[in-house]
């Protein structure tokens, strides 16, 4: 490709962070452009239609459905409470009478004489957006919702489980290369961000879960543990709308691989300050990545770290990030403009990198992750 | 036929992640295939204009051929000498593709017939809503707001019959007041392909809550469907509404000198074309990151099926949880360490564009491959059939009979003439022969059976083609997009272990082969050369003429060669490990599938 590009992840300590806030219906915005707000404060809000509830009233009245008109005691807009008339059939000068009542309470949305059915719609569900991070409003999309921007630090991981989320960030390991086991969850962890190492297993996310922690930020994790927490087995990654308790972002993969120096070394900086994370992943059209933010103070003025575009070349540091190498860091020794020949016999673009043990390895271009130092 | 002006042709198609652009001349009095460029989709942040993907591809193309065809970051035209082209047309998937939610009243009639109208249109089926789904109204409503589809096909009633249904489904839809995927602020397109009779119904109902389209009806009677207004439909609604709110495409759209398509109907309306002017049965496959669609032309009835989170990357965690470890790992000639291969295999799916680097990982990559090509054809299957609820005049004979009318496939593997394999795991298969048996062990062709693979993922880019200049389309196709891997012949009936099952001669070479039950061999023949073969069967079996009937035919040599395939339908493999081992390794050998195994 003329224009290739190789993807990585972001692990910054200083950059401007810009979050979209929008409603999924219109509604009312609750900030002005230049207030300052803080991560769970509520810049937009409206009104979901409520759930509809259908009453058949020919069937339950034993009448043709262009009668309904004629029998119903409601106008279409009325409000009902559960248990109020909303049709009646008198027979026999009104010795006999049939009815129908409404199960719920709510607003007469229709009454069909096609299909002899009213429609109910139960209260208005509210729905309310957060500022999500701790920042400035910079722009107001009238009635849609906001942007919110602060300076800070962002750690992108490469999956993750569940909603947004929010908590003060604490380490419970010394090392990225050590194991987030169930007996360093205690009691403090209720309401927290818990930084692991180069795994996190199904007993300690059970045990973060009864601890009441917001989320777990580590290294990897086995395929069987997350499909054990899932409770299914995980096909696609389109994540975030998990219905759990605790957020997880996972750094580098499935198995134990250690979190990159760089992205715990951050994270044990900004250890007591709160931190936003989101779980949401998407890994197609759209990318999302899962994301740990910690929003600097307004007072603290910083120039941020530019945006670079990355590019391979010479002395860079990478991750391997497929068999047989997998996980494994190294620095770029050389990048042949030829095509090579690889085992599987495809010929393809490599590049030639020194591991950190010394030995020199060629590796398909494909196959490599840039780190950002 | 063509005008005389049209001599050099510029097709892009623009993909979820990448955007492909090729360039046909004509050279002398044919068309042929110059290069190929590609650049990545830029439909997403920061860009957010699928046009600039659209002219990097198009600069690789340049930089390729040698020919301008960019001026001031627009494309040149018409074409004079080394400048310029003529005409230039597009595909699109990006974005997701067109996500269609489908209403109707029966989900076996014409809740599946509105289904086959939307999946022919080249959309992705988010959900089907029937009467008989099994749903309460409010789970209906709840779902129809979660979606948020591209569209809204609604079905329901043949001509003349059932209105109150129709009508209560109309109402659930409006009460959901679905919002749509792209652009909070614009109406949902809602297509009515349903009774005629409650047309007007159907207007009061949705007519202010939605962009309403009312259409012919897709089944109008119960012996009939009619896809072909609602397609039309889809089709326009997606030029119009869709593709009108997508980062670019408003721009894109001045460009082009045809409607541009969504990338599936496109590989949709080729495969029809060569069905139709071969007068043959194809199956195509086109196996993606995310995706694996399967196209098929029996006896002139086209059927298309998406199997939405099948695929070798983005999905491919989805196809272990589909069938399981054991279904992966019987397709490797090698112990395949279990403990690791589920993390391995999650590992694809979260960074889908790392290659396997080593031979042991490109098996593995194969033997998904089967699996994912598998279950996508038996999803095929169980959609491609006659239409339901049909009465037919059974005699005594079928009384025995317990298929229902209209439940049996019109997937007839017998009868299929053509199998096309398409997608990066088969076009880019280090060696055709792995493409050959990914496709052979995955769809269990029957008698005698051409295979093909899209060389370089063309298929779309022809397929819009084909919609101004078939026969340009028909001649780039055969000759520059398809690569022949050659004819499989695969008898079928009760084998006996170790007896030979078929005896296959070639005229042209004297080569005479006689295959044992439970094996596979290969006969290599010179490329695009025309050979005579007969085909001799053992007694109850059958290679496409009846049991024990011999088929003398001409084929075509293709660059793998004349496999024949005595390892019996369906394929089974052995229990015992070491047993299955040894056998796969012979089947891979037979082909020199793989360097170690030759």
């Amino acid at each position: 490709m003329a224009h290739g590009y190789t993807p990585g992840l972001r692990i910054t300590d200083n950059t401007i962070i810009r979050k979209r806030r929008r409603l999924p219906l219109p509604g009312s915005v609750l900030v002005e452009a230049g207030q300052a707000v803080q991560a769970e404060d509520i810049v937009a809000a409206t009104e979901l239609p409520g759930n509809v509830v259908t009453v058949n009233i020919a069937h339950e009245l034993n009448i043709p459905p262009e009668e309904v008109s004629r029998v119903v005691v409601v106008n279409e807009g009325d409000h009902v409470q559960a248990g109020d008339l909303l049709a009646e059939v008198k027979a026999l000068w009104g010795i006999f009478h049939s009815t129908a009542r409404s199960p719920v309470e709510g607003t007469v949305e229709s009454i069909s004489d096609v299909t002899g059915q009213v429609l109910l719609r139960g209260r208005p569900l509210p729905v309310q957006v957060k500022a999500y991070i701790s920042g400035t409003v910079v722009e107001v999309f009238e009635d849609e919702g906001v942007t919110i921007e602060c300076h800070g630090a962002l750690v992108q991981g490469i999956i993750g489980l569940g909603r947004e989320t929010y908590g003060e960030l604490r380490c419970l390991v010394d090392a990225p290369t050590e194991v987030l086991t169930a007996d360093l969850v205690d009691d403090d962890c209720a309401g927290k961000i818990l930084v692991g190492g180069s795994l996190v297993t199904y007993d300690t996310l059970q045990a973060a879960v009864a601890a009441g922690a917001s989320g777990i930020v580590c290294g990897g994790i086995n395929d069987t543990d997350i499909d054990r927490f899932l409770g299914y087995p995980l096909g696609v990654a389109i994540t975030g709308q998990e219905d759990k308790p605790l957020t997880l972002v996972i750094t580098e993969g499935f198995g134990r691989i250690p979190m990159s120096d760089r992205a715990f070394g951050l994270l044990r900086d900004h250890e007591g300050q709160r931190a936003s994370m989101n779980g949401a992943t998407q890994i197609r059209a759209g990318v999302i990545r899962p994301e740990v933010i910690v929003s600097h103070q307004a007072s603290v003025s910083r120039q941020a770290e530019p945006l670079q575009e990355p590019q391979l070349a010479a002395g860079q540091l990478i991750r391997l990030i497929r068999e047989p190498y997998f996980g494994l860091l190294a620095t770029i020794v050389e990048l042949p403009e030829e095509l090579q020949m690889i085992e599987t016999e495809s010929k393809v673009r490599v590049l030639k990198a020194r591991l950190e043990d010394g030995r020199q390895v060629v590796v398909p271009r494909a196959n490599v992750e840039l780190i950002e130092v | 036929m063509v005008s005389d002006d049209v001599n050099v042709i510029l097709a892009t198609d623009c993909g979820s992640t990448t955007t492909k652009a090729i360039l046909i001349e004509k050279v002398g009095d044919e068309y042929r295939l110059v290069v190929r460029g590609e650049a990545p989709t830029t439909v997403e942040a920061p860009y957010e204009d699928v046009t600039i993907g659209v002219l990097n591809a198009c600069a690789e193309v340049q930089e390729l051929s040698g020919r301008q065809i960019l001026e001031d970051g627009a494309l040149l035209r018409p074409a004079d000498g080394r400048r310029g082209v003529d005409i230039y047309l597009s595909t699109s998937s990006a974005g997701g593709g067109l996500q269609i939610m489908v209403v109707g009243l029966v989900r076996r009639m014409t809740a599946e017939s509105a289904q086959r109208a939307a999946l022919g249109a080249g959309a992705i089926v988010m959900d089907v809503l029937a009467l008989d789904d099994g749903r309460l109204p409010h789970q209906r409503i709840e779902r129809l707001r979660e979606l948020r589809p591209d569209m809204i096909l609604l079905s329901g009633g043949v001509d003349g019959g059932e209105q109150r249904r129709v009508v209560g489904m109309a109402e659930l839809v409006a009460a959901a007041n679905p919002q749509a995927r792209l652009g909070a602020k614009y109406k949902l397109p809602v297509i009515f392909a349903g009774n005629v009779d409650v047309r007007p119904q159907i207007e009061a109902v949705l007519g202010s809550v939605a962009e309403l389209t009312i259409v012919d009806n897709l089944r109008p009677t119960m012996d009939r469907e009619n896809l072909g207004p609602a397609r039309a439909a889809i089709q326009e609604l997606f030029l119009r509404h869709v593709m009108a709110q997508a980062p670019g495409y408003s721009k894109l759209i001045t460009w082009t000198d045809a409607d541009i398509m969504p990338t599936p109907a496109a590989v949709g309306s080729l495969i029809q074309t060569v069905a139709e002017d071969q007068g043959i049965n194809v199956v195509g496959v086109d196996i993606g990151g995310a995706t694996t669609d399967v196209f098929s032309v029996f006896d002139g009835v086209f059927n298309r099926t998406v199997s939405a989170n099948l695929g070798m990357s983005y999905s491919v965690s989805q196809v272990l949880a589909e069938t399981g470890l054991d279904n992966i790992v019987r397709w490797v000639s090698e112990q395949v360490d279990r403990a690791t291969l589920g993390n391995r295999i999650r590992n694809k799916m979260i960074r889908p564009t790392t290659i396997p680097q080593q031979l042991e990982e490109l098996k593995v990559e194969h033997a998904l491959a089967r699996e994912a090509l598998r279950l996508a054809f038996e999803q095929h299957k169980l959609l491609a059939t006659g239409l339901k609820g049909v009465q037919q005049v059974r005699d005594i004979a079928d009384a025995f009979d317990q298929t229902r009318a209209g439940e049996e496939s019109l997937v007839d593997m017998m009868a299929l003439d053509l199998l096309i394999g398409s997608g990066g795991v088969l076009s880019h298969a280090p060696r055709r022969s792995q493409a050959a048996m990914m496709l052979i062990d995955a769809f269990l062709p029957e008698g005698i059976t051409d295979l093909a693979v899209d060389s370089i993922f063309m298929m779309p880019q022809l397929g819009v083609l084909a919609e101004v200049y078939p026969q340009v389309a028909a001649e780039v196709f055969q000759r520059d997009c398809l690569v022949r891997l050659g004819t499989c012949i695969a008898p079928v009936g009760h084998m006996r272990p170790g007896r030979s099952c078929v005896e296959v001669s070639v005229k042209e070479t004297g080569q005479t082969v006689s295959v044992s039950a439970g094996e596979i061999a290969l006969l290599k023949l010179e490329p695009e050369a025309t050979y005579n073969i007969t085909a001799v069967p053992a007694r109850g079996l059958d290679v496409g003429a009846g049991l024990g009937q011999a088929v003398s035919r001409s084929i075509v040599g293709g660059v793998v060669g004349l496999i024949i395939d005595a390892r019996g339908r369906p394929l089974v493999l052995p229990a015992d490990e070491q047993q299955r081992l040894a056998t796969v390794r012979r089947w891979q050998s037979a082909l020199a599938a793989y360097p170690d195994l030759e």
